[in-house]
């Protein structure tokens, strides 16, 4: 069996296709987790001991079963609670819920590496909580937390695949039509690898450079 | 918490005092760092506390600031209660809203300076009035600029806190509490942390401070001079209760407790 360029070429489109799926997959879910792991991350640091605890053992469980579980269970067993959602919208859900919970835990660690002289600061010019969070906290949590919430967004391109199982057009699951198609593999399947490696990659040193840029912004250096 | 029959709901008259600890007692578990204190200070006084390092005395100024609960007593800022609020003709736990309202008459600087570093000079400065007094960008600006001209800063308006010096931070986080106009302003050892060879240029801020007649003073120091020069009146503080109080002249020139006597001797020596 030998590469057939010609083969190559002409799935070419439809690759192009999924991947701008993949990364529409991969984004949406991405700033569905962005969003609701800051939240996740505040409210386990609220004074209400029972709102604490409950976020707690949710995060602990989304964290300790697979995502594939996750995405079965918002596609299939929503309908059942008449929650009737598309393979794109169940997937970025869930997606977007699994990852929720490790950002959350990176924005924990971000905002506990603030000082503590800087809420006594905040107290001292009488800011509220909130603003002391918005103005102050959350500010400084963000540039030790890049590097982790940028792990984690070329973590969830390389589980958007899962979606496939629901039916979510992204790239493997066309590799995948396009090779039953035609009887051939090698093409769709190397091809999906290098696209992925074509985002992957430049995308991490990104991440390293927008870290840097956030702390000079900062004047964090 | 004990009960306080016995404190007034405000405390009133022309002579009354700015700031009033009454019987404040504060204690980490079983260990009692401060016990029953009563201390006043006069409005346009300057006070300096002084005493061995775990006697309390930044403890004081952290419950004044409430950033510290008290176990015991309650505190009055300009005559109304701070750590407690008037309920029922009694005086209950003071909740946030009290807090907040009572806290906008107090400013402290701390010996870590604590600078918000993501943002400039100017915006430490201006971050207060903006956000807690809702005062319109350009008044802000036009009074953190004043300020920082005041504490010799101006030229550094736009840099951030990692690119100053030590007495330079120090220098901008009084004008940002300075930038609140509290009637009080705590200082808990503001130079320690800093070069011996920039302390001047921040304690030369607080003595034009202390030459305004109106903002009420509390600092905690070890500078002994700076203390005996500015202060209207020294607490040497010991085993968290006053041991001995007085003019600076008579605490430093002429000490009557044995105690005070020993740390005067002990810290002369050691410079
Ligand atoms: N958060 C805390 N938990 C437990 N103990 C504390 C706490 N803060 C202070 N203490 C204790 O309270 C006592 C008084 O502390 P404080 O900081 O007021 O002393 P200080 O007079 O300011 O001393 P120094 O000159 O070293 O700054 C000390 O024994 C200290 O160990
Ligand atoms: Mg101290």
């Amino acid at each position: 069996m030998e590469w057939r360029w010609d083969f190559t070429w002409d799935i070419l489109p439809r690759l192009i296709e999924a991947t701008g799926n993949t990364l529409l997959a991969a984004g949406g879910g991405y700033a569905i987790a962005v969003v609701l792991g800051l939240v996740l991350a505040l409210a386990q640091r609220t004074p209400y001991r029972v709102l604490t605890w409950v976020v707690r053992e949710i995060v602990e469980f989304i964290r300790s079963t697979p995502l594939l579980l996750q995405i079965f269970f918002v596609f299939y067993v929503g309908p059942q609670f008449g929650i009737r959602l598309s393979p794109w919208a169940s997937g970025m859900i869930a997606i977007g819920l699994h990852y929720a919970c490790y950002l959350s835990e990176v924005y924990r660690g971000g905002i506990e590496s603030v000082a503590k002289g800087q809420w006594e600061a905040a107290t001292a010019l009488n800011m509220t909580t909130m603003q002391t969070y918005r103005r102050i906290v959350i500010p400084q949590a963000i540039p030790p937390a890049v590097s982790g919430l940028g792990n984690y967004l070329v973590g969830i391109f390389k589980d958007t695949p899962m979606l496939s199982v629901i039916g979510v057009t992204e790239l493997i699951h066309t590799a995948n039509t396009i090779g039953s198609e035609n009887f051939r593999f090698l093409e769709p399947y190397t091809m999906v690898g290098l696209i992925f490696l074509a985002i992957s990659l430049p995308t991490a040193g990104l991440i390293r450079a927008f870290e840097r840029y956030v702390r000079r912004k900062m004047g964090l250096q | 918490m004990d009960d306080l029959k016995g404190f007034p709901q405000e405390l009133t008259g022309a002579d009354r005092p700015m700031v009033s600890f009454r019987k404040v007692g504060k204690a980490y578990g079983p260990l009692t760092v401060l016990d029953d204190l009563d201390l006043d200070v006069a409005e346009g006084e300057m006070v300096s506390i002084i005493g061995p390092s775990g006697s309390g005395k930044t403890t004081v100024l952290r419950m004044l600031m409430t950033l510290e609960e008290i176990n015991g007593g309650c505190i009055y800022i300009d005559g109304q209660p701070l750590t407690h609020m008037p309920k029922n003709g009694g005086l209950v736990r003071a909740n946030q809203r009290h807090l907040r309202a009572r806290r906008v008459d107090i400013g402290m600087c701390f010996q870590h300076f604590n600078l918000f570093p993501h943002m400039t000079a100017l915006e430490n400065c201006m971050e207060g009035p903006v956000q807690v007094l809702g005062m319109p960008k350009t008044e802000a600006r036009a009074r953190s600029e004043e300020l920082l001209e005041m504490v010799g800063m101006i030229e550094k308006r736009d840099q951030h806190p990692s690119r100053l010096s030590g007495g330079q931070q120090q220098r901008v986080a009084i004008a940002r509490a300075l930038a609140m106009r509290p009637k009080v302003m705590l200082f808990d050892e503001v130079t320690s942390a800093l070069d011996p060879e920039v302390i001047g240029e921040v304690t030369n801020v607080i003595r034009g401070l202390a030459s305004e007649h109106k903002l009420t003073m509390l600092m905690v120091t070890h500078q002994m001079g700076f203390a005996q020069d500015i202060s209207d009146r020294v607490c040497f503080f010991y085993g968290g209760k006053i041991e001995e109080q007085g003019p600076a002249s008579e605490l430093f020139g002429n000490p009557q407790r044995e105690r005070t006597q020993q740390f005067l001797s002990a810290v002369k020596e050691a410079v």
